[in-house]
């Protein structure tokens, strides 16, 4: 279990954390989603003790992250945002290394890994500066697990790394949860939110919301709707025009429209886009989805 | 223990896939000491030199012979007027002339006012003052195995010996110095090096996130390069001493562990370096500059410390290599034992645990 109580760190006088309380349940795969800069990476670097709060107490399975720190440095893995192997050793010199310095070996905890390591056993020989994006990262989260660890502390670890191997990814921390491990991960993509059992929005060093990805969802307060038409950029723009409009915004092929109140008047809407020629109008009425919950928070 | 190992084995590994690491490990000591020996050197050997012999007797031709057949001269022209002479130096074919006056051989039987005329060439004072020492030197050589020395007793004649490098061979001073310089930038750069790219690369933040201590992760970082600087160490020795010819008149067994106390001392410097720099480039630029400039300058490897200003005697005290060559000095050239260095020992001996201490205690167990 995770605890975190009113932790707030600041480098000069830029706020990175403000006040943050969280926890996290045993057995639990937990999302820090947030864009760049929102403090994720400061946080873990505090639950890892390789940064010292300003304020605040944390708990890693009852080990405090600053008194305790060679217990917590026991039972964490952790992947940085950086995919931290050695370029110049092999795969399996790589594996290897980590398991050693754990005091383990990779027999010992082989079927911890199996799912993980099989798929990149072919290429045991191979530099790990030779590996693809994908291949680098199966590889640092099997560095990572070498040790099972009781927690497994991931940093942005899909980031820079193809959707393949994204997806591929996600299944594995699956995999990973089945065996009773603990995980913290974070991500700027949101798309990846709703793969987690609850998630923690951050922003500006900030929690906007902790929830399960459904419950974030069905909080979404107001009617939405997805308009296409041919000219998509003058849509956007007319859309935004419009006296009615709260939040317009481009999700792919579509426009995700909701207005000021709860309802929308989709018949007022198809007449102002009429007026300005907009042709193929589509108007259809969707549920919200976590993206669009997450932006409306942010917002 | 056996993670403490598996760190070891992954510095060795490191060291022998980076073939740029191994050039400078291996290729750079053998190179410098090539460099400094062969090349930059101020020994005589074969100059150039011309004579314009107006005598043409029994003691001209004789003193030329013995000049030409020391080794340290060969005759490159015979001048026939003395208006050749300053072309010929102007010119730089010959470092020095020698003009013996007419009917030398019997003015010297008659009265030993036999006049010799030496001219040099001074651009390079140094070797200047050094081609007419020796040249003087083998006249009055041969003047006085021609009269024995009860026959001149006018002359004052200062017999001088160059004490444990009679010879005056400059490799005496490289070998001490480059093995200084050498061990300096080995274990030093490469360690601090070495530590700075695991902070580059964020491997170090997977090693502080690990059972793994600080302490071991530095220790585990010196091993290889003792191991190695021992081995060029080693080699240095050997190439001065099959190549050059230096002996080793005192103990090996005592050059070596001083040497050993000397790559120590190096390496803690390498280490405290890199808990201040957090890429390889600022860690390579500190060691080169910080390190490798003073070993050079400051220690007595090429400027004697003597000939310092007062003020820069005293900044070369803190110099370590100075120490290390001076021990280096006694024990190969004049085969001193530890009751001669002990003091020079202790001063580096206390260095490396002043080092060892700040940098084990600058290192960091956490991020910042």
């Amino acid at each position: 279990m995770i605890l975190i109580e009113n932790i707030s760190k600041s480098f000069g006088k830029r706020l990175a954390l403000d006040s943050i309380d969280l926890s996290v349940k045993d057995n639990e795969l937990f999302g820090l989603i947030g864009p760049d800069g929102s403090g994720k990476t400061t946080l873990f670097r505090i639950l890892c003790s390789l940064l010292l709060p300003d304020s605040g107490k944390a708990l890693l399975n009852n080990h405090d992250v600053v008194k305790d720190y060679n217990k917590i440095r026991r039972i964490i893995g952790y992947m940085p945002g950086r995919f931290s192997l050695y370029n110049d050793l092999s795969v399996e010199e790589n594996l290897n290394f980590f398991a050693r310095v754990f005091g383990t070996s990779i027999k010992k905890n082989y079927g911890l890994i199996k799912d993980i390591y099989k798929r990149l056993e072919p290429f045991k020989d191979r530099r790990a500066g030779n590996l693809s994006g994908g291949m680098k990262q199966k590889l640092a989260l099997s560095c990572a697990l070498i040790h099972r660890p009781e927690i497994l502390i991931l940093d942005e670890p899909t980031t820079g790394v193809d959707a393949v191997s994204r997806k591929e990814f996600w299944e594995m921390l699956s995999g990973i949860i089945e065996q009773g491990i603990t995980i913290m991960v974070s991500t700027p993509y949101m798309d990846e939110a709703v793969l987690c059992n609850r998630v923690a929005l951050m922003q500006e060093g900030r929690l906007l919301r902790v929830d399960s990805p459904q419950a974030i969802i069905d909080a979404y307060p107001k009617d939405i709707i997805a308009l296409r038409a041919d000219d998509m950029y003058r849509l956007v723009m007319d859309l935004r025009d419009f006296p009615q409009a709260d939040s317009v915004l481009l999700f792919g092929q579509e426009v995700h429209y909701s207005g000021k109140g709860k309802n929308i008047d989709r018949d007022a809407i198809r007449k102002y886009l009429e007026d300005k020629e907009h042709k193929d109008i589509q108007i259809n009425t969707i549920s919200a989805g976590i993206e669009d919950s997450f932006l409306q928070l942010m917002a | 223990m056996n993670s403490f190992a598996g760190f070891v084995k992954k510095e060795f590994l490191h060291i022998f896939r980076d073939p740029r690491t191994l050039l400078i490990l291996f290729g750079m000591p053998v190179a410098q000491i090539m460099i400094f020996g062969y090349v930059i050197t101020n020994e005589i050997k074969d100059i150039p030199i011309a004579i314009f012999d107006q005598a043409k007797d029994r003691a001209s031709r004789e003193i030329s012979n013995k000049l030409v057949s020391s080794g340290y001269f060969s005759l490159k022209m015979n001048l026939n007027s003395i208006k050749e002479v300053e072309p010929v130096l102007r010119q730089g074919e010959v470092k020095e002339v020698i003009v013996f006056e007419p009917d030398f051989n019997n003015k010297m039987e008659s009265g030993n006012k036999g006049t010799v005329q030496l001219l040099t060439d001074a651009s390079d004072p140094n070797t200047a003052n050094l081609i007419v020492s020796y040249t003087s030197g083998i006249i009055r050589d041969y003047a006085l195995s021609r009269y024995g020395s009860e026959k001149m007793p006018s002359l004052i004649e200062p017999k001088i010996r160059m004490m444990y490098n009679q010879d005056l061979k400059g490799v005496f001073m490289f070998v001490p110095g480059t093995m200084a310089l050498i061990l300096m930038l080995i274990s030093a750069m490469m360690t601090s090096i070495s530590i700075s790219r695991e902070k580059e690369l964020g491997t170090m933040e997977v090693l502080m996130v690990s059972p793994i201590k600080p302490f071991q992760i530095v220790v585990g970082k010196l091993i290889p390069y003792i191991v190695l600087s021992f081995i060029n160490a080693v080699v240095i020795i050997a190439l001065g001493t099959f190549v050059f010819g230096l002996p080793v008149r005192g103990s090996l067994i005592l050059l070596l562990l001083e040497s050993l106390l000397f790559i120590s001392l190096a390496l803690s410097l390498g280490i405290l370096i890199s808990t201040v720099s957090n890429s390889q480039m600022v860690a390579m630029f500190i060691s080169l500059i910080g390190l490798m400039l003073p070993t050079i300058l400051l220690s007595g490897f090429i400027y004697p410390i003597e000939n310092m200003p007062l003020i820069l005697q005293w900044i070369s005290n803190i110099m370590p290599p100075k120490w290390y060559i001076i021990i280096v000095k006694d024990i190969m050239i004049k085969g001193e034992g530890l009751r001669f260095v002990w003091k020079e020992t202790l001063i580096m001996l206390g260095m490396t645990l002043f080092f060892m201490l700040a940098a084990i205690k600058r290192f960091k167990i956490r991020l910042e």
